[in-house]
Formats: structure tokens, C-alpha cells, sequence
């Protein structure tokens, strides 16, 4: 490692990675105890799964200026594990799942990311963000007016604040001001505190307490490789945001191990698995943060407030949460998709929307992103397998010259064949002119010597042209096979 | 009087009107020149990002809106060089135009209207605050 290249990384930009650091650090409090509370886990296991993430990232990630903690998107997929396991199974699968990540960052599979569509990943953000506010709606049930108007005061700060100042995140002040509101008039609603357990102390190495079975395995697999998919996923979207909003690059493989990395340590650290988050990276670049420094005081910041305002975090009520979620919800939601929907191809917006419902249906953020690329990998094929053939009179009556578009392979080949007219009368030469297509495979080879058959037979004599080179090879290279039998 | 001009374009069809006055006002110095700045905050950042996946691709696409834009200057035969910075746009326009020895900014200034210029806050005018050189806000 290049020693320079690292001091920069790390001291290149104190003053804006401090305080950058100590905003992000304020906004993931909120954000990591209600995503604890979507999980089914007591509020510690996000706090100390933020902490451990972004400190572990700020050393070891491949996107200086990208903040990594516990995320929606992993909450999400966990709920099942928490709720028939426990809590031991989770751990031991956040550690599992950072092994799977290390592998993926070894193996450099990041670059097989390409190859999931943009509309598959538009698909995969909104229907996070439908999730998330769907998260949300349980905390209305049997509550009166008073967490209506609570949740209302919450999201009016929120989106007010920033007119009157940038310096502080206005979640935060949103959480103070409806606590401090709620405290003085005795309000009857639920609190964090009704949640479940804060730490109070750092966390400690534990090896979680499981059985080290086949069966564990059989349980715990399954759900990590969902996990190091949806958080690479997630990852490497955000590198790339913030790649962009910083002009820089970034080593993706690094990154993936990065996260790899820090998903073992929070596993044995008591924390649930994470991954990078759009939103606070978004918020440490716009404060000034863009190097190593602001995630490792972000993180560090995060457990010192924890310890040290405890007592006061647990006051904090449901409904200031539930405000600042339903507001991450509406910020993660790509509302330029819904405007975009007229003007995109239709297929783009199909792959959206099934990937959108697949995910509310089976609330799995994996089986969401698998049916998008499955169905667009589909649609790709059908609009690959679009053959045109145009036919023209050549210099005589008795000439007729084919023009043929497109890629001749195994899905194209019956349109292709079928697009000839064999009986016309008095034709006795015919060109077939494949300039403007491409053959791929036997099938074509084979298609190609059918026509010239079927024309034969009729005693039309058959000519190619414009043959590629690649083609040409193949069609050279196959002959000799397909006149065989 | 106009030598060197910096304007600040999004491709929209109001920075179109903002180009015309900029080339308006450079045309009269004898060796002129613009500068073309357009700043993308971080939500631009995350939806081009989310929409076109990499980075050459959306470097064009980001050239693509400005297009119209750099037809003008080349109908007039302007030296003519383009910006693309990132940040919030009001802050990011004002470094750049202070830091460059500027005759004259000119920038659109959004139609909204009253609630929306509560909400939103006005760039231009935040911008024309704090610029050193002079400043033209096109309406």
C-alpha cells in the first residue's frame, strides 16, 4: 500500500471527516435503533452494528467517504431468522455472511454486478423504500391521535429545519424537540425503552452460542447469501454515488472485502449484519466528509453518545422514529422513476414493477432482485431474437436480393427461416444479403443451409454476402458438420 | 467591458435564455470568453447514478443535456470551455466564480413561485449575494 496514498486518505481532510463524522454519527442513532426495532432486535444489536461497521470500514473499505452501519434493506431479510431463531443465529450469520463477502471480494465477482440491469436495481430502492414505510405502519395500530400528531410534528421539523440551518441534521432536532415535547406533557405513548435493551457498556468478543451443525448450516446459509447479495448490492450502488459526488475512484473488489470484513467483526461484536447506506454517505459528502476518518469518527461518536445519553435515548418516542423512517422511506424512493414511467421502454418498466412486487409479496430484497434480472434477461432475448428480413427485386425480374437484420442464433432462427418466400415464380437467383446481421451459434449455420436447400430444391440458385468475419468463421467451421448428416 | 463571462447552465430551456444573454454580453470584448458551469448535488448524483449505472455513461449523458447549450456558443464561435462540478449548486457556483477572475456570472433564476421559493430557497439569489463580480440574474 502506497504509504502517501494512505496518509491522504486518512489526514487529507480532517477538519471536514470531524465533522462530518459527528453529523453522521447524530443521524445513524435514530436510523440504527429503529432498524434494530424492524429486525425484531433489541436497539444494541443496530447500535453496536453501526459502530463496529463503520469503524472496521473507515480501515479496511475500498470508498473512502462511504459510510457503512446497520441498514433497512439488511433488517429486512433478517426478521424471519430473529423471529424463529434468535438472536445466537443471527450473529453467527452476520459472520457467515461476512465470509461469503470476503470470498465475493477475492474472487472479484463485484464485476458480475454489471450485469444486473439498471431498472432491476431502480426496482430493488423502491421497493426498500415501500418496505420500510410498510415497517412503520405497526407502530400505528391501537395508538390514538396523539401518535398521528406526534408523527406529523416529527416529518414538519424534519423538512422545515433545514430552511433555518444545515449545521445540525434536522432529524436530530426533530427527535429532541418531539422527545422533550412528549416528556413535558406526559404524553401516553410507547418509547424506545419499550423496545428493549440499550448498552451500557462497549461491546465485548463473543463467539455466538450455537449448536456447529450441518442443521445450522442448512438454517443460517440461506440467509447469509441473501445478505452478501442485497448488501453488495447496496455497496457498491453507494461507492458509485459517491464515486460520482466526489469525482473520484474507488477499488470495488477492496470495498467488497471491506464489507466482508466488517460483517465478521460485528457478528463476534453482538451486531446485526450491515451494509453501506445511501443516505448517510450522501449526508457525509454533503457535510465534508470524504475520507477514512469521518466513518471511524462516526462510529466512534455513535457508541460515546450511546453510553453517555442512554438514559435519555430510551425516552425517545416510537412516533419521532416512526417520523424519521417514514422519512428515509420517501428519500430512498426514486420518484424520478414514476415520473420516467411514460418515457421509458415499457419492458423497463415491467422489470421495475415485478421487481417492486415481487419483493412486497415475498418481503425479500434477494428474490426481488433475482425476478428482475430473470424477467429482463427474458425480454432481452425476445427483443434480441427479432429478425427483419426485407426482400427487393434485384437487377433482373428473375433476381431477388434479402436484406437480413439482426443476430441469428437458436431463439431467432424459425422467424429467420419462415421469412422467405420459397414459391415466388420465375426467381432463379436469389441473394441473401447478411451484412447487417450476425451468426452465433450451429442453429444459424444450420437455418442458413435450410433456406439454401429449400431454394435449391426449387432449382433457385442461392448466394451469401456480406458475411462478418466471425461469422464467416463459424459458418466455415460448421459446414463441414451439419453436411455431414 | 465583458471579456471573460461564467454561466451557469443545466441544459434546462431556461439556462438556454440565460446562454443568449451571456453570449449577448461577451460579444462585445474582442478576444471573449465563457466559461459553462453545471453543478450536480448529490440526490442528481444518486438518481444518474441509479439510472445509468456507470460512470463514462453518465459523463455523456451529463454532456448530452448540455448540449444545446454548447451548439449556441459554437454558432457564435466563442472560446468556450464546461464545468461540471458537484455540490450544492448556490455554494459551488460562488467558489467557482470567485476563484476565477470573472467579469460577469449570469444565472437563471428558477420560476417558482412563492411557496416553492419558501421551500426551496432561491439559488440566485443567495448566489448573487455573495459573488464578487457582477451578476446577472435572468428572469
Amino acid at each position: 500500500m502506497n504509504i502517501a496514498k494512505l496518509k491522504n486518505e486518512w489526514f487529507g481532510n480532517v477538519r471536514g471527516d470531524v465533522l462530518a463524522g459527528i453529523v453522521v454519527a447524530l443521524a445513524l442513532i435514530p436510523e440504527a435503533i429503529a432498524f434494530s426495532i424492524i429486525a425484531g432486535l433489541d436497539p444494541m444489536v443496530g447500535l453496536y452494528a453501526s459502530f463496529s461497521m463503520a469503524v472496521v470500514i473507515a480501515f479496511m473499505g475500498g470508498r473512502p467517504g462511504m459510510i457503512s452501519a446497520a441498514t433497512g434493506a439488511m433488517a429486512l431479510l433478517m426478521v424471519t431468522l430473529v423471529a424463529n431463531h434468535g438472536l445466537e443465529y443471527l450473529l453467527a450469520t452476520t459472520i457467515l455472511t461476512g465470509i461469503i463477502q470476503i470470498l465475493f471480494g477475492f474472487s472479484k465477482l463485484s464485476r458480475l454486478m454489471k450485469f444486473i440491469p439498471r431498472s432491476v436495481m431502480v426496482g430493488f430502492v423502491n421497493a426498500l423504500a415501500i418496505l420500510i414505510f410498510m415497517s412503520q405502519i405497526e407502530h400505528f395500530e391501537g395508538e390514538g391521535w396523539m401518535m398521528y400528531a406526534l408523527v406529523g410534528l416529527t416529518l414538519f421539523i424534519i423538512y422545515m429545519m433545514p430552511k433555518l440551518t444545515k449545521a445540525v441534521p434536522s432529524t436530530l432536532i426533530a427527535i429532541i424537540i418531539v422527545s422533550a415535547l412528549a416528556i413535558f406533557i406526559g404524553a401516553d405513548v410507547r418509547t424506545v425503552g419499550d423496545m428493549g435493551a440499550l448498552p451500557d457498556t462497549l461491546p465485548v468478543f463473543l463467539i455466538p452460542e450455537i449448536p456447529l451443525t450441518l442443521e445450522t448450516l442448512t438454517i443460517i446459509f440461506p440467509y447469509a447469501l441473501a445478505l452478501s447479495i442485497v448488501g453488495l448490492l447496496e455497496s457498491m450502488l453507494t461507492a458509485t454515488i459517491v464515486d460520482d459526488m466526489t469525482d473520484t475512484e474507488s477499488n470495488k473488489d477492496k470495498e467488497c472485502r471491506g464489507q466482508g470484513y466488517a460483517n465478521v467483526a460485528t457478528g463476534f461484536l453482538g451486531g446485526m449484519a450491515g451494509c453501506a447506506m445511501i443516505g448517510q454517505s450522501v449526508i457525509n459528502v454533503k457535510s465534508g466528509g470524504s475520507g477514512r476518518l469521518s466513518s471511524l469518527v462516526a462510529g466512534v461518536f455513535l457508541m460515546f453518545l450511546i453510553l453517555v445519553l442512554g438514559d435519555l435515548v430510551v425516552q425517545i418516542p416510537m412516533a419521532a422514529l416512526a417520523g424519521v423512517m417514514i422519512m428515509v422511506s420517501i428519500s430512498t424512493f426514486d420518484w424520478n422513476s414514476v415520473k420516467m414511467m411514460t418515457k421509458v421502454p415499457k419492458s423497463d418498466t415491467t422489470v421495475m414493477v415485478v421487481t417492486v412486487a415481487t419483493v412486497v409479496i415475498t418481503h425479500d430484497l434477494s428474490k426481488g432482485v433475482l425476478a428482475g434480472v430473470v424477467l429482463s434477461a427474458i425480454f432481452f432475448a425476445a427483443k434480441i431474437s427479432k429478425v427483419k428480413v426485407t426482400e427487393k427485386m434485384g437487377r433482373s425480374a428473375s433476381e431477388k436480393i434479402y436484406y437480413v437484420d439482426g443476430q441469428l442464433f437458436f431463439a431467432s432462427v424459425t422467424d429467420f427461416t419462415k421469412s422467405f418466400d420459397y414459391q415466388a415464380d420465375g426467381v432463379q437467383e436469389v441473394n441473401i444479403d447478411l451484412s447487417n446481421a450476425h451468426i452465433w451459434d450451429d442453429s444459424a449455420v444450420e437455418a442458413v443451409e435450410k433456406v439454401r436447400a429449400k431454394f435449391e430444391q426449387k432449382d433457385v440458385k442461392v448466394s451469401l454476402s456480406g458475411l462478418n468475419k466471425e461469422s464467416t468463421q463459424l459458418m466455415n467451421k460448421l459446414q463441414g458438420l451439419s453436411s455431414g448428416h | 467591458m465583458y471579456q471573460k463571462v461564467l454561466l451557469a447552465a443545466d441544459g434546462s430551456d431556461h439556462s438556454l435564455r440565460s446562454a443568449d444573454h451571456a453570449i449577448a454580453l461577451a460579444n462585445k470584448g474582442d478576444r471573449p470568453h465563457i466559461d459553462v458551469i453545471y453543478v450536480v448535488d448529490g440526490d442528481k448524483s444518486k438518481t444518474d447514478v441509479l439510472h445509468y449505472g456507470n460512470t463514462n455513461l453518465i459523463h455523456s449523458k451529463r454532456k448530452e443535456k448540455l448540449a444545446p447549450v454548447e451548439e449556441k456558443l459554437k454558432e457564435h464561435n466563442f472560446s468556450y470551455k464546461v464545468h461540471v462540478k458537484h455540490g450544492e449548486p448556490g455554494p459551488t457556483i460562488v467558489k467557482f466564480a470567485n476563484d476565477g477572475d470573472y467579469d460577469c456570472l449570469v444565472v437563471g433564476s428558477r420560476g417558482l413561485n412563492q411557496l416553492q421559493t419558501m421551500v426551496l430557497g432561491s439559488v440566485s439569489h443567495k448566489v448573487a449575494k455573495r459573488v464578487q463580480c457582477p451578476v446577472m440574474i435572468v428572469k
